[in-house]
This record gives C-alpha cells, structure tokens and sequence, in this order.
C-alpha cells in the first residue's frame, strides 16, 4: 500500500501536466511524448537519465536518514556546492601531485566538505537549540555565494573571457564513463552501494532503529535513552556527505570544471525524491529516476516546443503535492510534523 | 555625513525592511494559532509575480496589490487544505509549498522577464514632511511602508485586545482544550494561515513594484526564509518583528553602501550578510531552551483533529 | 435558586446505553438526583462512569435510553445546549490555557461574549460567595492545581447551573484543600444545586454525599445512602469482592541500592516545579513509596532519577554505590535501572511500533542487538515471553503497541521492564487508567519482584495503592520530599499534613489550596 501513493501522484501530475500543456496552446498528446519518452529513446538518452539521477538518489539516501528522525536537513544543495568546491579545489590545484591518488582524494574531498558544512546546523541545533531548517538553508545561499566569489576571484580561468568559472579540469581526474556513447559514469555504482548500505543502515542497524524511534515518538527516545543528539549529528554528516559526494561527482564527472552553475537545484529535489521514494532505498532510487526524468522532459520540450526550463519546477512542485495529497487516501500519513525548534534531550 | 547619505541608509534600510514586516507579521499569526507554514518563500515569488503581471498588464498597482493578495491566499488555501483538513506533516507540506511557488512562479513569469513596470511612488505626507531633517527622513515613503506600520498596529491590537485575538493566542497554545471549550478551531487556524497568505502576497508585490520594480525569477532570493527566521527572533511578538526587521533592513543596506561607509570587502561576501545575521541572531535567541518553551506557541507545528 | 417543585428530580436517567465498537460502555442505566442532592456517582475506572458523564452533559449522544430535566424529557445535543439547560461540569482535566489570565481564560469558556475586563467584577462575587479565592488577573501557569480547580468552579458558577457535576476533583488535592471542596459543594446544595460527584474515593464519598449510585462494568451494580455504609460494602459494590486488606509481608531490605542525597536541579520546563534537597534511599528487597498530588514535582524527581534530565544540579544521585547523576538514561540502565513511566504511548512504548519492536527499546543489552545490528528474533522471542508470563490480551508479539488496551499495555511494559531483571526498578503510576484485574497482577508483580531483591521506587497519586503494596512511604512536596516512614506508622491525616510541608515557606505553586 506504500507503492500505491507515489503512483498515484505520479499519475496525478501526469494528468495535470496533459492540461497544461492543452493550456499552452501545444499538442498535449505529442508534449507528453516529447517530455516523458523522448529523452530515453537512445542510449546516450538512458545515460543521461541515469546520470542526472545518480546525483538525486546520492542525496536523497542521505537525506532520508535525517527525515526518518524529523531532522530535517534543508541545505543539502548547500553542501553539495561545498562538496563541489572542495573536491574540486583539490582538482585544480593538486591533481599533479597526487597522481593515481588524485580521484580518491578528491572524491573524499567533495564527501568532507559536504559533511563539514552540514555539521554547522548539526552544531547549532545540539548546543544552540537553532532550527536547523532554517540554518541549513541560510547555508545555501552562503555556499553559492562563495562559490561564485572564487570563481570571480582567485579561481578564475586566465583564459575563460572572464567567465566566472574554473580551468577545466585533467582527464586524469574525470569520472571514468560506464561505458562509452553515453555520459552516465561510476557515482551510478556509489549510488548502488549506497542504496545497499542505506537498506541495512534502516533495515537491520540499531542506529537506523533509535533514529526511526526518534521520528515517531520523541518521549519514547529519550526514555530509552538514545541521545537525539547523536541522531542529529549522524543524519547532518551522512547527508552533508552524500550531497558532497554528489556535487564533487557533477564536477568531476558531466561538467570537468568549477562553475556558478553546477545545480539544477538538485539538492531541493532530492527532498521531493526522498518523500516519493518513502524514505526507502528502493523507492529512492526509483524516484530519483522519475525526477530526472521530468529534468529531462523539461529541456527536451524547451528545446522543441519554446517552454521555458521552469517547466521541470512547475512538474516537481506538482509531484511532491499530490504525494501529501494521495497519501491521506490510502490511509498513510508521515507520523509526526516537529515544532519548529526543538530542545535536545 | 551628510543628510542625503543618510537619508539614503534610512529610506534604503525600511524599503528593505518592508517586505520583511508583511511576510513575518503574516506569519506570526499563522505560528501563533500553531500552524508552521514554511512556504513563504513561494508565497512570496507568486505574490511578486501576480503584482507585476497586472500591474503591468491592467496599469494599475492597486489592482497589481489585489492580485498578489489573491494569489497568496489561493496558495495559502491549498496548504490550510492539505495540512489543517487532511491532516499532511507540515513541514513536508510547506517545503512543496514553496518548491511548488518556485516552479509555478518562474514558469508563468517567462514572458514577463526584462518588462519595465511604473513602481510605486513616495507620497509626501502633507505637513509632516516640511519637518527639518525628520521630516524627509520619515515621512516621504510609498504607501505600502506605511501599509506596513498599521498591518504592525492592526495585528497587536487585534492580538491583545480583542476576543478574536484571545480565540487565536489559546488555539495556539491548545487546540485541544480550545475545542473542548468549543472554540471554532480549524476556522481560526484556516484564517491565520490565509492572513499568512495575503501578507506574503504583499511582500512579495513589494519585491517587484518598489523594491527593485522588475520580476526576475526567484527574485525573493531567500527573503520568505528570512521572515520565518524574523519570526523566532522575536520571539512571536508583533513590535519585535517590526525592529528585527529593520535590523535585517539596515543589515541588508550595508553592503549596497559598504564602500562609502569604509567597508571594503568583495561584493559577494558582503551579500552574505543577511544570511549570516540570520544564522547569528537565531542562535543569540534559541540559546536558552527556556525562551523558545516560554515563548513559542505551544501547539506550534502539531497537527490537530477536532474529530479525534 | 429553586425552580422546579420539591417532589420533581433534578435529572432522570432512564436505560442508558452506550457501544462502543470494543466495549459496552453503558448497559441501561438508572439513575436519579434530587433538587440539592449531592449524589455519587462510584465506579473502578472503566466502569463507565465518564462515558455517562460525557452523555449528562452532551459531549456524546446514547445509543438508548431517556434523560429527564426537570421533568421534562430532553436531548442534550452539546455542551454548549447542556449549559443552556443549566448543567456545569468541573472536568478532571482542567480546560485552562496556561499562558492566558483566569479572566481571559473564563472569557473564552463562556457561551455569552463578555470581554475579560468586564467578567472581572463578577468573577470576584462568585468567588467571595462561594469561598473559592481567585484573582481575576492572575495567569493560570503560576497557579497551584488547587486554585485552578477554583477556576474551574467559578467557570461553572457563573453561569448559574442547577446541576454541578465534579469528575474525580479530589485526585488532585491535598486532604486540607479537599476539606475545603466539600465546604463550598455543601454551601451550594444547601441552596438547592444538585451535585454529581463523580469519584472512587470511598472515604470521600461517605463524608460527602447523600446518595450513591455504583456503576460496574456498564451497569449499575446498586445504589445506596454512603453514610449508612462501610467502606467494605461500598467496595463491594465497586468491585464485587471485598478489599483485599491483608497487609504486606515484611521483607529485611538488604544493601543500599538506591541513594539520592542533598539532590536539587531547577525544572527545565519554565512551568515546572523545581526539586530541593532530596533526600532518599532505596534498598534491596523493598518498595519505598512516594505520594503526592500532581504537579509536586514527581515528573522532575522521575526524569532526574531515569536520566532523562540532565542539566545543572547539586548533590548526588547514586546507583549501586556508583555516581550517576551525569549519567544518561541509556548509562543508567547499564547499571541495571529500570524505569516504568507514567506515560505508556509516546513513552513507554512506540505506539506504531510492534510489541516486538518495543521490546527493543529498553533491551538493547539483553542479547538483542549484536554488532549494532537488531537480532529481530531475539526480540520477538522476549516479547513473546513478557506476553505470556504478564498474560497481556493482544494478537501477537507483532500486535502494535497502540491497538492494546490500557491495561494490557501496562502489564507488557511492566513486563517487559521486569523481566530485564533489574537492580532498580523506577515505577511511575503503575495502575492509572489501568483496569481493576491488571491493577492486581501489576501490584503482584511489583511485590514478587521486590521480594526477589530488587529495590523498588514508586511514585502514585493513589495513596491507596501506596499503602497496598509500599514498606515506607515519603511525601514529595513542592519539590521537597519528606522522610520516609515505615507503612505501618502512616495515616491518612499524617500523609496530609505531610503533603502541606510544615517547612515551606509560601510560594506561588505552593499548595494553599
């Protein structure tokens, strides 16, 4: 019955979208066709479905550990810009010297600076008592903003035409492809194995058990004795690091360099990833691929019918809607909506 | 300095500020009856939109004013709806709320991107302008600032003195006990959140009319967040809403005149600062638990049935 | 004021019954009050007692059954139609709003739109009349539960019922501040309001009332005049079999266990009371009892003794001879404390949870998670045992916590505490809510278990139950608690006289009352 919802909204906005795109002016039938089926009609097609996806399913498993506690970590596309600039800092400057190294280290890099941004609101909440929703998002803005300071500053290409962006980054530290004709590369495979590690993480641990403990009945946690403190902290590192994982692999992977733009706003859709995907790895992943299908579909009809890019926002916004929607009729409903500041046991 | 200077910093800091009273007095009632709405942010953007598409469509700002009032009651209803009659966690609800205020804003705005649009205007108030010094300084505003000094009146006294203020205070705190006293609950707390909806309808026309009069996507850029942070900083009280933001105003300010007032610093750091004041000045206030338990509304963000 | 002609009852109800999907509320019930009559209504809890209640004055509507006002029959659609026909209701669970004043707060309780300032005058008649102190102005969180019952009281009197119906008032009360009720119950029968006073109380009800009505398991088991009856025939009638008075076999306690001394912490909550110099020791092989009406600062002493609060304090909390009091609640267990709240669902047990899932909750250490991942099967297997040797109704270890009535759930969470065999066991209203068979086990349990060697803790409103089944009983005042005296050297009185702290000097939550 879990299954039932997200297929229910999914069809909702499917609908919605028939009517709108009526409301254009354009052929609804063959707008349909051109967003949702067109993009996979070749190989290089599935690639990028799979590569846009790899990013929304890297935060999402993150995120959906915090969420399961009502720890709601916002910021994600903050810490995912952070991953970017760290891993790709290292790529800039340091690829020479680390040789067969310099990947790995950047890879670790991207996954540090994403979990060291994140631990900022994880702080803040234990010892301030500071919403972490809101710091989180702050952070964001923080993040993209310094961003766009190194890339007018010191980590400008001398020879980009002042563009506000980076050299392009070594073969050497590109993402290996998974194969060739297409641009989806190996984050798919940390994708998987965090999606397997995720299963047994909420499945099978006792820090999975205390977390969801956490979520459905606050009272019960603290009686038991599991510390909400070390809740927080796990689900902000684990996220913050799987949206750092997820923004070095961007730079290292589909774009090879620094730029102003490196997200398509994955860090917020992940959230509506995580919520479809019912916070588990399955229906992650899966969601992920719907999400970046309606990527996909949203460039596929700005290109042939003249609609602009927001058409993706206006799909997802939908999407997450009929979700809480569909959800009260079968009867399900996420247990426990948090205050907006709460008191650490 | 001299006066323009700083006539320049006055009318720059409440122009800022403006935007902030309406969303965060809007939201104040809405936390204060016990709902958390997060999605003034997306309130904000359609507001902004609605405004300048009939503003620059019909000429009119007052009717541009009607329609960002409209449209962020429509997306107000639409989230009372899901959360107050269907019972949907309010955070995840209203975080679709302004994902959903994102997407739909930045996708019907298209063609509006790069449109000029007559803004609103100062107005004179008649002799206390005249007034040397505080007469320019204070009394030469567009309407809407002073639209924002009574919102701040209207919505203390209303929460004060008046029974419907008392109805809302004691939802807030217990809907339960409300409604075992037979308080209408759900109404109260669907008339706090669509109050919500029409101040960030307000705010978010201000952004496009007066503030900088244009609409450029997602142009609230983090001001709907700003105002739910407002909120907690003053510890869900009417004046402190109206100095707190002033405070992010003045904030806000000086990094448009960090080089004139001897602050030199790159241009992107310094846009930094609201946001970094934001984080600070919740955590000057969250640090002691008892605040936020004395002041906060207790049934803040919890969902009630009356049917239960 | 006397409106109906002497020979004409107040109220008639004739062969009411109620159904809920899962029990029988209500099975025809009769029961009459006369014009100044004060009438109990007696029956354990889940006799139906507040079901019938609920119908009197219009919260839910009888499946069958007549009711008379004045003579006349009626159908009470709502509270709100209820007080119009003139009857009030003092409920168990006060409907005040901490953070509004006693004048705003009455304001909004009233159907008549009278603005707070306006009501203060006739605030204070009513409560000069009828003896109740209570300042208009005043904010109800800095008030002591007795005065908000006052509140309470004044809310109903102002609008002039002829019928006053009391919920188990004194629960909350300490002996002198009930003193005080029965005062002003019979100031105002004598001017001809019938009372409907809702109790299990036995002694209370011989002192008080007229007349009594006893419900058990839905139906009326007889009626009586209280004054012409023992405590032992009025029990009788309650619960079908006499009290069970045998005294408790003495036990020798043996080591120290338990020691709290010079212990004070400041309450988190800003409405909460905050503990003073406690001092305390529990041993092997006894039940130290702690009595108290609500809002003494039980919840504060219980969350610092589980670890649940931490925070800044003075003096020492000892577990086994070890320093605890910077302990957390998981720490503490290690040491083998085991704590049974007072809340079961949200604290005690999650309540969407299994009860197989529960029992990991306090069982982490009891051969359930290995490696830091759950051994599902051991859990499900302890479950299975605590159902079966607690006897808990349920469907399986697989049931959810929330589907298991009250009784059962606290049989399993008790259950579940006591087969992880603790040193300490913390024990927090064992039988609230809690019907009459499982009350039973549950005290049986708590006494074999302390006659196993464990020491035992508990801290009930119910000084009945204290005298059951505790070896020495201590009174937790305002935050302080009293010495603890042997059970046999203990009454009533002394409790009372304990409970208004000779030592105190006045405070704002102190009970004036």
């Amino acid at each position: 019955m879990r299954i039932a919802s997200p297929l229910i909204a999914s069809a909702a906005m499917l609908v919605t979208g028939f009517l709108i795109f009526a409301f254009l002016g354009k052929d609804p039938l063959s707008a349909l066709y051109m967003f949702f089926i067109q993009p996979l009609d070749s190989l290089y097609g599935v690639g990028e479905l799979v590569l846009k996806a790899t990013p929304l399913a890297l935060c999402a498993l993150g995120l959906a550990v915090g969420f399961s506690a009502n720890i709601w970590n916002i910021g994600a596309e903050g810490q995912l810009t952070l991953g970017a600039i760290c891993g790709g800092g290292v790529a800039l400057f340091w690829s020479g010297e680390l040789g067969r190294l310099a990947l790995p280290v950047i890879l670790l890099a991207g996954v540090a600076g994403g979990a060291a941004w994140a631990a900022i609101p994880a702080v803040l909440r234990t010892r301030f008592n500071t919403s972490e929703i809101l710091v989180s998002l702050m952070l964001v803005y923080i993040a993209q903003l310094l961003l766009a300071y190194l890339l007018h500053g010191a980590w400008r290409d001398p020879e980009g035409f002042n563009f506000p962006q980076s050299k392009a980054f070594d073969d050497a530290v590109i993402l290996p492809l998974l194969m060739d004709g297409q641009r989806a590369n190996i984050s798919f495979l940390f994708m998987l194995a965090l999606a397997s590690l995720s299963w047994i993480f909420s499945r099978r641990s006792f820090a999975g058990y205390r977390m969801i403990v956490a979520g459905q009945a606050p009272d019960a946690a603290a009686y038991a004795g599991f510390s909400q403190r070390r809740n927080v902290w796990l689900a902000f590192l684990v996220s913050g690091g799987a949206a750092g994982l997820a923004g070095v692999c961007e730079v290292v992977g589909p774009i090879g360099r620094l730029q102003a733009d490196i997200s398509p706003g994955y860090g917020f859709a992940a959230i509506i990833v995580a919520f479809v995907g019912r916070l588990h790895p399955i229906g992650i992943v899966l969601a992920a691929l719907l999400m970046s299908l309606l990527y996909l579909g949203g460039e596929s009809v700005q290109l042939g019918l003249q609609l602009p890019a927001a058409v993706t926002g206006l799909f997802q916004g939908l999407l997450l809607f009929y979700l809480l929607a569909a959800d009260l009729f079968i009867g399900f409903r996420l247990r426990r909506t948090p205050a907006a500041i709460k008191v650490p046991a | 300095m001299n006066t323009e200077f700083l006539i320049a910093i006055v009318t720059g800091t409440v122009v800022a500020a403006t935007p902030l009273i309406y969303a965060a007095l809007g939201e104040l009632v809405a936390e204060r009856a016990g709902v958390l709405n997060l999605g003034v942010e997306g309130m904000m953007l359609v507001g902004a939109l609605a405004a300048f598409a009939v503003g620059t469509g019909t000429g009119s700002l007052i009717l541009g004013y009607a329609a960002a009032i409209g449209a962020g009651v429509l997306l107000a209803l639409l989230f009372a709806t899901l959360t107050l009659s269907l019972q949907t966690n309010q955070v995840a609800t209203g975080l679709a709320l302004t994902l959903f205020g994102l997407g739909l804003s930045a996708f019907a705005g298209r063609k509006f991107a790069g449109l000029p649009i007559e803004g609103l205007k100062p107005v004179s108030i008649p002799v206390l302008s005249k007034l040397p010094v505080v007469g320019p300084l204070l009394f030469h505003f567009d309407p809407a600032v002073y639209g924002s000094i009574l919102v701040y009146v209207i919505v203390d006294r209303v929460l004060k003195r008046t029974r419907a203020g008392l109805q809302l205070r004691a939802v807030g705190e217990s809907p339960a006990v409300a409604h075992a006293l037979g308080q209408p609950v759900m109404l109260t707390r669907y008339l706090a959140v669509l109050f919500g909806g029409a101040m960030s309808g307000i705010a978010g026309a201000y952004l496009s009319t007066a503030l900088t009069p244009m609409w450029v996507e997602g142009m609230s850029a983090g001001r709907g967040w700003i105002a739910l942070a407002l909120v907690v900083f003053a510890t869900w009280k009417p004046l402190r809403v109206v100095l707190g933001a002033y405070l992010f105003g003045g904030v806000t300010i000086l990094q448009l005149h960090a080089q004139a007032l001897g602050l030199s610093a790159p241009s992107e750091i310094l846009s930094m600062l609201p946001y970094a004041a934001t984080i600070i000045v919740l955590v000057i206030i969250c640090r002691d638990p008892k605040t936020i338990l004395l002041n906060q509304p207790a049934s803040l963000g919890k969902s009630f049935h009356p049917d239960l | 004021m006397n409106d109906s002609s002497p020979a004409t009852p107040r109220l008639i109800l004739s062969g009411i019954t109620k159904r809920y999907p899962t029990i029988l509320a209500n099975d025809h019930v009769d029961l009459r009050v006369e014009v100044g009559e004060i009438h109990a209504l007696m029956g354990e809890n889940g006799a139906g007692k507040s079901t019938l209640m609920k119908i009197v004055y219009g919260v839910t509507r009888p499946d069958a059954g007549r009711i008379e006002w004045n003579g006349a029959e009626v159908v009470i659609h709502s509270p709100a139609e209820a007080r119009r026909l003139g009857i009030g209701m003092v409920f168990q669970h006060f409907a005040l709003f901490e953070t509004l004043t006693v004048a705003e707060n009455i304001s909004l309780a009233l159907d008549e739109r009278i603005a707070p300032a306006a009501l203060a005058p006739r605030i204070r008649a009513v409560a000069e009349r009828y003896g109740l102190p209570v300042d208009p102005a005043r904010l109800v969180h800095s008030m002591s539960v007795g005065e908000r019952q006052r509140v309470e009281i004044v809310r109903c009197l102002l609008q002039s019922p002829k019928l006053l119906i009391m919920d188990e008032p004194t629960s909350v009360l300490t002996p002198q501040a009930v003193l005080q009720l029965f005062e002003t119950l019979r100031r105002l029968a004598a001017e001809g309001m019938s009372i409907l006073y809702i109790s299990h109380k036995l002694e209370e009800i011989r002192t008080l009332c007229d007349t009594a009505t006893v419900l058990r398991a839905g139906r009326v088991s007889g009626t009586a005049r209280p004054r012409e009856e023992t405590n032992a025939s009025l029990a009788r009638l309650m619960v079908g079999s006499d009290l069970d008075d045998a005294p408790l076999e003495p036990h020798p306690a043996g080591e120290v266990r338990l020691e709290v001394r010079g212990f004070s912490m400041k309450a988190r909550d800003p409405f909460g009371t905050a503990l003073r110099d406690i001092d305390l020791t529990v041993r092997a092989g006894e039940i130290v009892g702690i009595a108290g009406v609500s809002g003494n600062g039980q919840r504060e002493l219980l969350a610092a003794l589980s670890g649940e609060a931490l925070g800044q304090h003075e003096g020492s909390i000892s577990l086994g001879g070890r320093r605890v009091e910077s302990l957390g609640a998981a720490a503490r267990r290690d040491l083998g404390l085991g704590f049974v709240p007072e809340e079961r669902l949200g604290r005690g047990a999650v309540p969407a949870m299994s009860l197989a899932q529960n029992a990991l909750l306090t069982g982490a250490h009891a051969g359930m998670v290995r490696l830091g991942l759950v051994q599902s099967g051991a859990a499900r297997a302890s479950a299975r045992a605590t159902i079966a040797e607690f006897k808990v109704k349920c469907g399986s270890e697989l049931s959810a916590a929330e589907r298991l009535s009250g009784g059962n759930l606290q049989k399993f969470i008790v259950g579940r505490e006591i087969r992880l065999a603790p040193k300490v066991l913390l024990v927090a209203q064992p039988t609230w809510g809690v019907d009459v068979g499982a009350a039973q086990m549950i005290h049986q349990a708590l006494i074999a278990l302390r006659n196993a060697g464990t020491a035992v803790l508990v801290i009930s409103e119910e000084l009945d139950e204290l005298f059951a089944i505790c070896d020495r009983i201590a009174v937790l005042t305002a935050g302080r608690l009293s010495k603890p005296e042997p059970r046999a050297s203990l009454t009533v009185e002394k409790i009372g006289l304990l409970m208004t702290g000779a030592t105190q000097e006045p405070t704002q939550s102190q009970a004036h009352a």
